[in-house]
C-alpha cells in the first residue's frame, strides 16, 4: 500500500474517508457547510464505487430516521449535517442513542439561528451534548477523515454501541484545501471489519427497540446510556492506539497536550482554532511565557481523568469556547471547573466565548487572552470576548 | 519560509479555484500549501477574497491572511471599492490584471506587476475569465511555483480542451509577468 498526501478540500476528503468505511446505508439532506460531504458521497455511490444505499430524504429529521431504522436492521449507517439540520435531528438522536445504535455522523459545525448565520461556531454540537452521542473534534482535515474510522470502530464496539459524531469546523475545515491522506482501502478494511449487529430487527426473530417503559424500569435504561458512554473512554483510547498502529499516524485519542508539561497558563480549546493557538503559543514561549494548550479531541464522553492530569499543575486556565449557555456561562468552562473542583483543586479558570457566527479570532486575540490570564487578572464571569459595544443598544427598554 | 497570498476578485471570476490550483501546483513542487476562501455568501459580481499559504513546514494557523506577502488582483475595478493593499508587507508584490497600470495607486515599498489577464484570457480561451491566467502570472512574477506544475494542476482541474487552453494561457501570462522583471 502507499498512502499519499493530496491537496483536497476538507469535505471531499471526508466523503472519501467515509466511503473507505463501507457504510451500507447513507441518508443526508443538504445544508451549508456540510453539503459537499453528502454530495460527494452521493456521487461515489452513483458511480458504483461504493456498494451502499443512498436514501434521498425530505429533511434532516428524515435522514436521522432513515439511519436509525437501517442501523436497527443491522446496517452500517452514516449521515452528515450542520446547524439547524442537527437540531432537526435532535429528537431522533436521543432515540438512536437510547436504542444503542452505532450510527456515525459528521457535524460541519455552524452557528444556530437567529440571527441567521452560516459560519462556524460550536453551538450546534453543544446543543445535543447530553443525548448520549459520542463527540470527537478534529483540528485539521486529516483528523476529520481519520476520526470517522475511529468513530465507527468505537460506536460498533460491543462494549459501547452508541452513535458517534465527528465534528469538523464549518468552512474552516470543510472548505479548506490542505495536504490530506485518504485512508487506504486495504488498511481501512483491516482496521474496520464489517459490522455485525448484536441485536437487530429481524422478521424471523421479532424484537422491539425503544420500548415503552414504566417508571420502574425507565431510569435504568437511561443510566445504561450514561454508563456505556462513560465506558467508551478506554475503548476510544484502544481504537486510537490501534489506528496509529495500522496507519502510522495519531489522529484519535482523548486529548492533545501541547507544551503543557511545564506550563503555568494552560488554554483549553477544541476544533480548528487549536492550530492558530499553537502558533501563538510557540511565539510566546520564545518570549518566555510558559503557556500550553490542552486540546479536547473527545468531548463526549468527558475525559475527566485525562483533563485533571493535564491541568493539575497549571497556575491558571483559560477556556476558549465557541458557544455558551445563555443566561448561565460557558459550556466547557463549568466542566473544566467541575473536574478541578472535584479533585480539590482551586486553580482559577477563566472562560472566554471568542467566536460566534464565524467571527474571526486573530492571533492577537489569543495573545491578549494569554497575557491577561497570565498576569493574574481575576475573572469571575464568562466573557464574550471583544464584544462590539457600539453595536449594542444603550438602554434596555423598560417593561 | 512562509509566504502568504491574498487573491482579490469578484464572484464568478474563479478566485477560489485560483487559490485551489495554486495550492495544488505548489504541492507538486514539494511545497506545503493551504488554500481557503473568505467564507461568505458569494454572489456574482460581489467582491470576494481567497487565500493561499505556502510553506516548508506544516501549516497550522487558519487565521485569515491580514498581512500578505503577495496579492493577486483579478479585477482592476475593485480598486477604490476594496482596500486591496490593506496590510501588505513592505517589499510585497502585487500582480494585477490591468492594461492601465498608471491608474493603480501603489503604496511605497510595494512592487506592482501589471498583466493584461483578461486580454490574454480572451485571446487564448475566448472567455473573460482571468483566474488561471493570473495564477500563471503570479508564478512568473515570484518564481515560487514552476510553470510546469501550474499547467499540470490546471489540466487536472479542468481536463480536456478547457484544461489545454487554460494551460496555454497560463504560459503566456507566466512569461509576460517574468519578462516584466
Amino acid at each position: 500500500m502507499a498512502e499519499t498526501q493530496e491537496i483536497l478540500e476538507g469535505a471531499m476528503a471526508v466523503a472519501h474517508a467515509v466511503a473507505r468505511c463501507r457504510p451500507e446505508v447513507i441518508a443526508a439532506y443538504p445544508i451549508t457547510p456540510q453539503t459537499h460531504i453528502s454530495e460527494e458521497l452521493s456521487q461515489i455511490v452513483a458511480d458504483g464505487d461504493l456498494d451502499a444505499e443512498f436514501v434521498k430524504v425530505e429533511s434532516e429529521f428524515g435522514a436521522a430516521s432513515v439511519v436509525c431504522g437501517a442501523s436497527a436492521a443491522g446496517a452500517r449507517t452514516y449521515t452528515a449535517t450542520s446547524s439547524q439540520g442537527l437540531l432537526l435531528m435532535n429528537e431522533v438522536l436521543w432515540n438512536i442513542a437510547g436504542m444503542r445504535l452505532p450510527v456515525v455522523l459528521a457535524c460541519a459545525n455552524r452557528s444556530l439561528s437567529a440571527p441567521l448565520s452560516i459560519w462556524c461556531d460550536h453551538q450546534d454540537a453543544e446543543a445535543i451534548r447530553d443525548c448520549g452521542v459520542i463527540q470527537l473534534y478534529a483540528e485539521d482535515n486529516q483528523e476529520a477523515c481519520d476520526q470517522h474510522l475511529i468513530a465507527f470502530k468505537v460506536a460498533e464496539d460491543r462494549r459501547v454501541l452508541l452513535p458517534a459524531m465527528v465534528n469538523l469546523d464549518g468552512f474552516l475545515l470543510t472548505h479548506v484545501f490542505e495536504p490530506t491522506i485518504i485512508p487506504d482501502q486495504a488498511l481501512s478494511d483491516q482496521y474496520l471489519p464489517p459490522y455485525k449487529a448484536v441485536l437487530k430487527l429481524d422478521i424471523d426473530d421479532p424484537a422491539t427497540f425503544g420500548a415503552f417503559t414504566e417508571p420502574d424500569k425507565c431510569m435504568e435504561g437511561r443510566w445504561m446510556v450514561h454508563d456505556a458512554c462513560r465506558r467508551s473512554l478506554p475503548v476510544i483510547e484502544e481504537a486510537s492506539a490501534e489506528f496509529e498502529k495500522v496507519f502510522g499516524r495519531a489522529s484519535g485519542g482523548l486529548l492533545e497536550n501541547y507544551k503543557t508539561d511545564d506550563a503555568e497558563t494552560i488554554l483549553v480549546a477544541k476544533g480548528s482554532i487549536s492550530g492558530t493557538i499553537k502558533d501563538v503559543i510557540d511565539e510566546m514561549r520564545d518570549e518566555g511565557t510558559k503557556v500550553g494548550l490542552m486540546r479536547i479531541k473527545t468531548y463526549r464522553p468527558w475525559p475527566g481523568e485525562a483533563v485533571l492530569a493535564a491541568l493539575k499543575g497549571a497556575k491558571q486556565v483559560a477556556v476558549i469556547e465557541r458557544g455558551g449557555s445563555f443566561g448561565a456561562g460557558g459550556i466547557m468552562t463549568p466542566e473544566v471547573k467541575e473536574t478541578l473542583y472535584d479533585a480539590g483543586l482551586r486553580i482559577p479558570v477563566s472562560g472566554f466565548c471568542v467566536q460566534l457566527g464565524g467571527r474571526e479570532v486573530p492571533p492577537d486575540g489569543i495573545r491578549e487572552i494569554i497575557d491577561r490570564v497570565s498576569s493574574g487578572e481575576k475573572q469571575t464571569a464568562y466573557e464574550y470576548f471583544r464584544l462590539k459595544q457600539e453595536l449594542l443598544p444603550d438602554l434596555v427598554p423598560e417593561v | 519560509m512562509l509566504k502568504e497570498i491574498r487573491i482579490h476578485g469578484r464572484g464568478g471570476q474563479g478566485s477560489v479555484t485560483a487559490a485551489e490550483v495554486l495550492a495544488k501546483a505548489a504541492f507538486r513542487d514539494g511545497i506545503i500549501s493551504q488554500a481557503f476562501p473568505a467564507f461568505g455568501s458569494e454572489r456574482m459580481g460581489a467582491p470576494v477574497q481567497a487565500f493561499v499559504r505556502l510553506s516548508d513546514k506544516p501549516i497550522r494557523t487558519r487565521a485569515v491572511i491580514a498581512e500578505p506577502d503577495y496579492l493577486i488582483v483579478q479585477d482592476p475595478t475593485l480598486f477604490g471599492q476594496v482596500d486591496i493593499f490593506g496590510g501588505i508587507k513592505k517589499g510585497g508584490m502585487a500582480v494585477v490584471n490591468t492594461e492601465k497600470p498608471e491608474d493603480v495607486d501603489v503604496p511605497d515599498g510595494v512592487t506592482l506587476r501589471p498583466v493584461p489577464g483578461t486580454k490574454i484570457a480572451m485571446e487564448v480561451i475566448g472567455r473573460p475569465i482571468p483566474n488561471m491566467v493570473m495564477v500563471g502570472a503570479f508564478a512568473g512574477m515570484t518564481g515560487l511555483v514552476s510553470l510546469e506544475s501550474i499547467q499540470e494542476a490546471v489540466k487536472e482541474r479542468f481536463g480536456g480542451k478547457v484544461g489545454e487552453m487554460n494551460a496555454e494561457a497560463v504560459a503566456k501570462a507566466y512569461n509576460a509577468a517574468k519578462q516584466e522583471k
